[in-house]
């Protein structure tokens, strides 16, 4: 084993270059998977803000706040937002923060491409919020069916931001999910082998399976649209032999797999949160890893549930009725896990863990009307109508925003150094989750009761208007819940008490280290021999003195001040390389701005395509340009 | 250092961050909170008065749909009660800071595949059968449907054809009760969805495709269905009603709407009223049978004083709200495709004569 190397040489190797050039240059994991979770959590409040203007308008039946147009640009906003621009990649940069410091790796395989994804993210995210200054914003939905949204019935220029800004959008979500694979087979430290990978970690992979899978589909679909409408290809025009079904297939083959890329990651923050507070391993880790396999696999076996209504012939359709209750089986063991792991522990009851508390209540009862439309008669009269809506939020908000919720309040210490405020995280959590099911409890008897969704008013003689109001009133309270986190985060960014490298005595990697971690994360690459390496002997309790130093592992000087990090083989983790990471570069700004000339050039004029190619040939050949020293070797 | 590896400072303020060992006062005048407003929303439950609600159903198709929802109801709030009941006990019995080897039995993987996923297989398989017989018993109706009805779906607007009693209207379909009747959808635009809660689920209309779907009413009465397909601008103006009629009423109706307008008496103000809607842009979207008008982009205006409604649902159908639809349809659905007519007041009350006579 080498010398430990200096903490000295390893900052100067892993600091950023100074200046706004070097802040531009930054590829640190850390520093761009937190530039992805603050710029996913604007776009949540700016879609959080849609969704309380939309509520305003549907307080009573007849209200004209909004106009007719203005509503359904809203609420296409309001889905595109929380389901690309904030629930991936928030998720994705959880993961990409978390990832390499649970693994005992000192960044991500592949650090420039992280930076290219964040700024391709920001860069589509930011022209779908610049398209009402060119027109109008998307209309047409977040799921954007032809032919309602081909040039004929929706000539103006917001479905072709729509189009061009989720093709180009969705190569940050590729990239992004390739690196996270890549990082999580190759850069694990030596002895973490399969069998001993976080399940956090295990659920990152399998989202970045799926998104592998998935967002090709939808980048098809949405280019395909785009041809229609911009040089008169006939995909989904029925008039000249296409079909509008066949856009419906494509959207729901990525969409359904979709709302699965952003429940797993939160199941992985819940298995983490779980083990942590009940001070023991996770029950059943085998099966709760085969299960989150298997619901990557049974993601892809459901999407025409989305489709019940569109007279597709009923035996097919039946398989896809099984198919979708199939899936609750998977999630069913995440859930008796979690028991299992808490059975008899009385876990302390902390912030983190209330969100976690409050996603079981919200999750199961999502999980049971989630059952209830995979049946193809019953959904027939809830199909789109605001018993699903119902159903989407609790299991996407329950799902998803509770735990993630939790893990701001479970990883926030690490991250910043700072603990949350306990007091404020407790009123937060009671507010968001009361005006959570007084928003949406009452909303699925307002679809029972006849309210299709996407409506802009309702007529009085509904008799929905009393519900409605409710509805309003919970998203106004948990608005102000949600603020309260925001409000805590700012407060105690500064002056929160210090956290310390273990403020919950938790078991796995990320724990080791100083809070905030230093730019190379671990001084020494840790050796692992079990899944809670900070924790005493397997299947134990918290071993006492437990500190930072007690990690015994490989030691990696920098070599000629390179980035270097342990390489280990895929199964068993054994030590294979000693990788050398990229180091920052502006060149992935830049790749991103000529890609983006490729596909928002493309709203002006078609001519911007090829000078877009020909500029990111420009831009890649500068970023893969050998750098000096690297001829040395 | 403690066993956390923290320092006294740190733990301290630990204790701060995690608060108290149960939920504290706060949290129980939050769980307060949330049965108020669990017990106000049962108190607006009461209150309401849903005209369609899928839970009233007044024919077979949905009425077996509601049963089916009665069963899944009832299951899935046993498997509820069941988890979070199982949750609760996993949270708050047993010692704080016991082993792991004292914590209790159900802690195995066996529980967990039992748990997770064989009962749940077991509820799963009783759902599914349920699915599948109400499934089979929708496919088909009872008997042969007696008539076959064709409604097309325009932005935002609903075509009714009868194409074998040569029949047509518009936002009305009138059937005759205690019998199964076809309805063809036919996509004209863009994809609508039809949706009558209180008699069927709802089944698209999408272009280049026609759906079949079967209803039946019971009992004579209105049934408000709507479209549920996000259809562009108007999407929530697109209501029409079913009307069900005892099969006598249905014939003579049909006997009625079958005829073509009737010739205006000659000098009246209806005759006058038809002059001016015939020398109108009018007639280039509407047909009234027995005239030269017959456009076809908007409803057929033959007998429209029969109708309940004006604008798709959108406005009972009187003298005043045909004379505000006609002078500004654009207020009152903006964006649907008919424009303000422009007219002075007299001929405005000779054309609204004229309309008013085409029962």
């Amino acid at each position: 084993m080498a010398a430990i190397p200096a903490i000295q040489t390893l900052t100067r190797t892993w600091q950023r270059p100074a200046g706004i050039i070097g802040w531009l240059s930054q590829v640190n994991h850390k520093a761009v998977a937190t530039r992805f979770v603050v710029t996913a959590l604007v776009f949540f409040v700016l879609a959080g803000i849609g969704a309380l203007t939309m509520r305003v308008q549907l307080a009573q039946p007849n209200l004209n706040v909004l106009t007719p147009n203005a509503y359904n640009q809203l609420f296409t906003m309001h889905g595109t937002t929380m389901m690309f621009l904030f629930a991936i990649p928030v998720l994705e940069g959880v993961g990409m923060y978390l990832v390499p410091l649970m693994i005992g790796a000192r960044d991500m395989a592949f650090p420039r491409l992280n930076a290219f994804g964040y700024w391709v993210f920001l860069l589509a995210g930011v022209s779908l919020y610049i398209s009402p200054f060119f027109g109008n914003a998307p209309d047409g939905g977040w799921f954007n069916y032809p032919p309602l949204t081909s040039e004929d019935y929706s000539p103006g220029i917001g479905i072709d931001f729509w189009t061009t800004s989720i093709t180009f959008l969705e190569i940050a979500a590729l990239v992004a999910a390739v690196e996270l694979i890549v990082t999580i087979f190759k850069l694990r430290a030596p002895g973490m082998s399969l069998n001993r990978v976080p399940l956090f970690v295990w659920a990152i992979l399998v989202t970045s399976f799926m998104i592998v899978f998935a967002m090709p589909t939808v980048m098809l679909a949405s280019v395909f649209l785009a041809l229609d409408r911009m040089i008169g290809t006939h995909f989904f025009d029925v008039a000249a032999g296409g079909d509008p079904l066949l856009w419906q297939h494509l959207f729901w083959i990525f969409g359904h797999p979709e709302v699965y890329i952003i429940l797993v990651p939160a199941l992985g923050i819940i298995s983490t949160i779980v083990s942590t507070f009940a001070r023991r391993p996770n029950a059943a880790y085998t099966l709760v890893v085969l299960s989150l396999v298997s619901i990557g696999f049974l993601s892809f076996g459901l999407w025409v549930h989305h489709m019940f209504t569109t007279g597709l012939p009923w035996l097919g359709m039946s398989f896809f009725a099984a198919a979708s209750m199939m899936v609750t089986l998977p999630s069913g063991i995440q859930v008796f896990s979690w028991i299992a792991t808490l059975w008899g522990t009385r876990p302390r009851l902390a912030t983190p863990m209330l969100w976690i508390l409050g996603f079981f209540f919200i999750f199961v009862l999502g999980g049971i009307s989630g059952v209830m439309v995979g049946s193809i008669p019953f959904d027939e009269q809830v199909h789109d109508t605001y018993f699903v809506v119902a159903h989407f939020h609790y299991v996407l908000i329950g799902g998803a925003v509770f735990p993630l919720f939790g893990g701001i309040y479970y990883w926030f210490p690490k991250v910043t150094g700072r603990l949350l405020s306990g007091t404020l995280g407790k009123w937060s959590f009671w507010l968001t989750f009361i005006g959570f099911n007084t928003t949406f409890l009452p909303m699925h008897l307002t679809g029972f009761w006849g309210m299709p969704r996407r409506y802009y008013t309702y007529p009085t003689e509904l008799g929905v208007g009393d519900l409605n109001l409710l509805s309003t009133v919970g998203a106004f309270l948990v608005a102000t819940g949600f603020g309260l986190t925001f409000v805590n985060m700012f407060a105690s960014f500064r002056n929160g008490a210090e956290a310390g490298p273990n403020p919950w005595g938790a078991g796995t990697l990320e724990w080791s280290v100083p809070s905030p971690p230093p730019p190379y994360n671990f001084q020494v690459i840790p050796a692992v021999d079990n899944r809670f390496p900070l924790w005493g002997p397997a299947q134990r309790g918290p071993a006492p003195d437990v500190g930072t130093a007690a990690v015994s592992g490989v030691a990696l000087e920098p070599e000629a001040e390179r980035r270097v990090t342990a390489g280990t083989e895929l199964l068993d983790a054994d030590l294979d390389a000693k990788l050398v990471l990229a180091g920052p570069s502006i060149w992935p700004l830049l790749l991103a701005i000529a890609v983006g000339t490729i596909f928002l050039g493309a709203l002006v004029s078609l001519w911007f395509v090829p000078v877009g190619a020909v500029l990111s040939y420009i831009a890649a050949i500068g970023w893969l340009w050998p750098r000096k020293t690297e001829w040395d070797e | 250092m403690n066993r956390w590896g923290m320092s006294t400072q740190q733990r301290r303020a630990y204790e701060r961050v995690r608060g108290g060992r149960s939920f504290g006062a706060g949290a129980k005048a939050a769980v307060l909170g949330l049965v108020l407003a669990i017990a106000g929303f049962a108190f607006t439950v009461r209150l309401g008065r849903a005209e369609t609600s899928v839970l009233d159903p007044a024919g077979p198709r949905a009425a077996r749909i509601a049963e089916l929802w009665w069963v899944m109801f009832a299951l899935g709030i046993a498997v509820f009660v069941v988890v979070m009941g199982l949750l609760l006990v996993a949270i708050f019995r047993g010692k704080r800071g016991s082993d792991t080897e004292e914590r209790g039995p159900f802690t195995g993987t066996g529980f967990v595949a039992l748990g997770g996923a064989v009962i749940p297989f077991l509820i799963l398989m009783i759902v599914f059968g349920a699915t599948l017989w109400t499934l089979i018993a929708l496919a088909e109706p009872e008997g042969p449907p007696g008539l076959t009805i064709e409604v097309a779906g325009h932005q935002f607007w609903w075509e009714v054809r009868y194409p074998d009693q040569d029949v047509v209207t518009a936002n009305e379909i009138h059937i005759p009760t205690g019998q199964p009747v076809e309805l063809k959808l036919i996509g004209a635009d863009v994809i609508h969805s039809l949706w009558v809660p209180q008699l069927s689920g709802k089944l698209d209309l999408i272009p280049g495709k026609t759906n079949t779907l079967w209803l039946e009413a019971d009992e004579p009465g209105e049934y408000r269905g709507q479209c549920a397909e996000f259809c562009g601008i108007q999407h929530a103006h697109m209501a029409f009603l079913v009307i069900a009629q005892p099969p006598n009423e249905f014939a003579e109706w049909l006997d009625a709407q079958r005829e073509p307008s009737d010739e205006p008496a000659p000098d009246s103000v209806v005759e006058r009223g038809e002059q001016i809607f015939l020398g109108s842009a009018c007639v280039y979207c509407h047909t009234v049978r027995g005239t030269n008008a017959s456009g076809e982009l908007g409803p057929d205006l033959t007998h429209l004083a029969s109708r309940r409604t004006l604008a798709a649902g959108t406005l009972e159908n009187n003298l005043g709200n045909l004379a505000g639809w006609i002078v500004d349809p654009q207020s009152i659905k903006p964006g649907n495709k008919m424009p303000a007519t422009n007219l002075g007041s007299e001929e405005l009350q000779d054309l609204l004569a004229y309309l008013m006579s085409l029962r």
